[in-house]
């Protein structure tokens, strides 16, 4: 057998950059408010992240009531449930788990992980969570104007975006468009400063074929976001000029409520191409940090080193670049040039293999292993059986003729959950109480977390899997209601009846979880610095939590992988990263 | 242990609730039988794949818990056994895309056989032109539209002239016969859907876009639209009706005076 990602005795370089200088705040706001601290840095965009998601969150309330008991409730009209399933849609994808993931988990993660004090542009940085604010202000001051908040879907389809008939047409679309291009802006602040800290400021001796899974994911999400971005970018200028000048990008010409439009000559599905190229890529952005994490969550939990390491990053790269071929699988059905259905399939059915691969490999990691059942690890077997049940209905909807007769319908949308929400839900829920002892440096209280893991994971299963067979039965997405139609039996009603229940008593326990996270970061038990025995540089800290500059008056040196544990011949089951190969037999 | 069993009762139950819930697809209708048996097929080898690495999980989960004299292995990679199960993975992959590539070659070609008809869609309601004696549908642009010519038919056209319009919700067909059905919108996007059909396709104003079907059963279906289209798109609703060889030939004589 060849140890060859285990390279105890190569020799250690110097690090790229020597010891960079710090920025001292001498003001509370610059400590608090403006810091340049990339760990303060990251719980402001998780907080601000978390706190617009859970807006989403009641938002997929009034929608699950309004399915479950169509008419029941006199303010959950057509309109505002377009508008609710847009803004629950929108803010859950862009402004929750693509934030959460990079801006909070990236910020915090990335300079601990790395070995380095911060990132290496820090008033960047805390310009990026400000533009990402105001981003969040924006969108939100979208349920406040004149007509409503955009009710397009999430999508934002012209030409019914910015036509009447549909909510929001007025100010509430142009103002989604605006959020979202600020919050590009910000986000290319954020994630240049990723990439170039990950290839620039890493300590000595950490190789990249050395890091952690967890940045390495980071890395080339923070990559495709780079890439896939501008094409939101543009078209949300092109759709705002065809409103405000007049243009004719997506716009051709048509009759709209009576009267011949002003437009001729745009292609409204030039508009789905550019959405889907950010869209696709979109999915791994938010997929990739969590397959890099969810990688440590079960390799540091079941005390074994991560199965087939180097395969783990070339999967995470492979996948990231097939990820920019595959967008039109979304427009089977749109009205392009069916025969790209061809391409589009094969392209699709390709990334399924590293995908897979990935699975085996995280699933042969608990073999032969020493399985903790702690919080973290228990959200990660969820993880894995969302994420699996999710990508296999992905092999239904990347098959352009098995697609067929369930695109459009809440097969989709059952799909998508499972694999793109609630696995990487799951994979926040577990990070977050992992990490949480080195962030506050105290426990949460166990008995609360484990409420949360039971309700969160029978409960979200509940809710999804049903509605895969609502979705096969022909129940379309983005439907106010559907009575009075021949072919739906009347016991489709009670399955929606069902999925609502099960989605309110999940709800309510991310309210306990939210409740565990605060009070227990102010009366939690004390946390060792290192309490799960783990061999990353996070871990290794001088002061738990970190203080300003990460680590002590050296950075520390790096000589191992980010796995070794259980190494046979040494006592501890683990051996951290800085650790000199002469010491490890101690 | 416990999180073992909770594991295998959820994936055992979704194989259950697969097999034996009444839920799944309302009775074809249409020569797409082909469609569901790749949707079978489908089913079969994903659902092995999901039932056995989850199996396998529940077993690890057992067999290597935590106990105070446990150490797990050292093994950080294996060439071998990484290669096998990517070729694995690389031909169940391949058995369901095959067929599916080549069924998506009939779904993109309609027989030389079929009729075609024209589908309105607006905002939020149905029409429909059926080619007149000539057996061809004339021109049509948004330009032309008035009060009375809401479809935009082109008057200098003369295939146009006798094109029969149906300003009704509710289309018949012809059971058996291969029908194109030409999507046109003079609004926003919408779709045109018959669940029995199978098949589905988006309207995209500024263009004409195309889906085919043989409707083989007589009976009354839903049409409905699944592109979203505005406030009204839950309530756009429409009618096919197939019907059999003679109750339509009545009915096509009819019809012509619809013009
Ligand atoms: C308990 C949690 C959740 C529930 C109960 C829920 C429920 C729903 C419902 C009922 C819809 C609308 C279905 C329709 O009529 O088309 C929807 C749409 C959607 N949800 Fe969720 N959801 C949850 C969490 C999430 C999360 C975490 C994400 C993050 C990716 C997410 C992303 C979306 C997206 C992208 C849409 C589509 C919006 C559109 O059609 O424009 N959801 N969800
Ligand atoms: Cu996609
Ligand atoms: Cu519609």
């Amino acid at each position: 057998m060849e140890y060859a990602a285990h390279d105890e005795t190569s020799f250690v370089r110097p690090a790229e950059v020597g010891e960079m200088e710090l920025y001292h705040a001498k003001t509370w706001l610059g400590k608090y408010v403006f810091s340049q601290d990339a760990k303060t840095i990251a719980i402001q965009y998780a907080g601000t992240a978390i706190a617009i998601g859970m807006v989403a969150l009641v938002l997929s309330w009034f929608m699950r009531l309004q399915l479950a008991w169509p008419n029941t409730f006199a303010f959950i009209d057509p309109a505002y449930y377009l508008q609710a399933v847009t803004m629950h849609g929108m803010i859950m994808v862009v402004y929750l788990l693509t934030a959460l993931f990079l801006g909070g988990f990236g910020n915090y993660l990335i300079p601990l992980m790395v070995g380095a004090r911060d990132m290496v542009f820090p008033w960047l940085n805390m310009i990026s969570f400000w533009v990402y604010f105001t981003a969040v202000v924006l969108l939100a001051a979208s349920f406040f104007v004149g007509g409503g908040s955009t009710g397009a879907g999430w999508t934002l389809y012209p030409p019914q975006a910015i036509l009447p008939g549909t909510p929001g047409s007025e100010a509430g679309i142009l103002l989604m468009l605006a959020s979202l291009a600020v919050f590009i802006i910000g986000f290319t602040m954020g994630g240049l400063n990723y990439v170039v800290t990950i290839l620039q400021a890493r300590t000595r001796g950490m190789t990249l074929m050395r890091m952690p899974l967890t940045v390495w994911g980071i890395f080339v999400a923070t990559i495709l976001a780079l890439f896939a971005f501008p094409a939101l970018f543009v078209s949300a200028i092109m759709m705002s000029l065809d409103v405000l000048l007049g243009t004719s990008f997506f716009m051709p010409a048509i009759m709209t409520m009576g009267n011949e439009g002003s437009h001729v000559g745009g292609n409204p599905l030039l508009f789905q191409h550019l959405f889907w190229f950010f869209g696709h890529p979109e999915v791994y952005i938010v997929a990739l940090p969590a397959f890099g994490i969810v990688s440590d969550l079960i390799s540091i939990h079941a005390r074994k080193n991560i199965f087939g390491y180097r395969m783990m990053v070339w999967a995470i790269v492979i996948i990231g670049a097939l990820s920019f071929v595959v967008w039109a699988h979304h427009m089977y059905v749109s009205g392009m040039n069916p025969y790209f259905g061809f391409f589009f399939a094969t392209t699709t059915l390709i990334i399924a293999v590293p995908t897979a691969l990935k699975v085996y490999n995280w699933v042969l990691t608990l073999w032969r292993g020493n399985i903790h059942l702690t919080i973290p690890m228990l959200f990660s077997i969820a993880f894995l059986l969302f994420f699996i049940n999710g990508g296999m209905t992905g092999l239904f909807l990347g098959n352009a003729t098995v697609s067929m007769p369930l695109s459009d319908t809440l097969f989709v949308v059952a799909h998508f959950h499972m694999v793109m929400a609630v696995a990487p839900v799951m994979v926040v829920c577990g990070a977050i109480y992992h990490w949480y002892p080195k962030i506050t440096g105290r426990w949460y209280h166990e008995g609360m977390a484990r409420f949360h893991f039971w309700v969160t994971f029978v409960g979200s299963y509940l809710v999804f899997l049903p509605m895969h067979y609502l979705g096969i039965m022909g129940v379309p997405r983005r439907y106010f209601e559907i009575t009075g139609t021949t072919f739906l039996p009347d016991s489709a009603q009670s399955v929606n009846a069902s999925i609502t229940i099960a989605a309110l008593v999940v709800g309510f326990a991310q309210i306990v979880f939210l409740y565990n996270l605060i009070t227990s970061a102010f009366n939690g038990k004390k946390a060792p610095g290192n309490p799960w025995n783990a061999t990353t540089l996070e871990w290794q800290t001088e002061t738990t939590p970190p203080g300003h500059g990460n680590f002590g008056k050296e950075l520390p040196c790096v000589y191992r992988w980010a796995y070794d544990y259980s190494v046979p011949g040494v006592e501890d089951d683990f051996i951290p990263q800085n650790v000199p190969p002469r010491n490890a037999q101690a | 242990m416990f999180a073992a069993i909770v594991l295998l009762v959820l994936v055992l139950g979704t194989v259950v609730f697969h097999l034996l819930s009444p839920w799944y697809f309302t009775p074809i209708a249409s020569n797409w039988s082909s469609m569901d048996s790749t949707v079978t097929l489908t089913f079969i080898v994903t659902g092995l794949a999901f039932v056995l690495v989850n199996i396998f999980i529940a077993y690890c989960l057992i067999k290597f818990r935590n106990k105070p004299e446990r150490r797990a292995e050292y093994e950080p990679e294996s060439i071998k056994m990484e290669s096998w199960l990517t070729i694995l993975t690389t031909v169940g992959i391949a058995a369901m895309l095959a067929p599916g590539l080549l069924i998506w070659k009939d779904v993109v070609t309609p027989p030389d056989d079929s009729m075609n008809l024209e589908v309105l869609a607006r905002q939020w309601n149905w029409s429909y032109r059926l080619p007149g004696e000539d057996g061809k549908l004339g021109a049509v642009a948004v330009s032309h539209t008035t009060a009375d010519n809401p479809l935009g038919i082109d008057p200098s056209d003369p295939f146009g002239q006798d094109d029969i319009i149906v300003y009704d919700p509710v289309l018949h067909l012809k059971v058996d016969q291969p029908v194109t059905f030409l999507l046109r919108s003079t609004d926003v996007l919408h779709n045109f859907t018959v669940p029995q059909f199978r098949v589905k396709m988006d309207f995209v104003p500024g263009q004409v876009s195309y889906i085919w079907a043989e409707p083989q059963k007589e009976g009354s279906y839903d049409l409905l639209c699944e592109e979203l289209c505005g406030v009204g798109h839950y309530a756009m609703r429409g009618r096919v009706i197939v019907d059999s060889e003679e109750a339509y030939a009545s009915l096509a004589s009819r019809s012509t005076h619809l013009r």
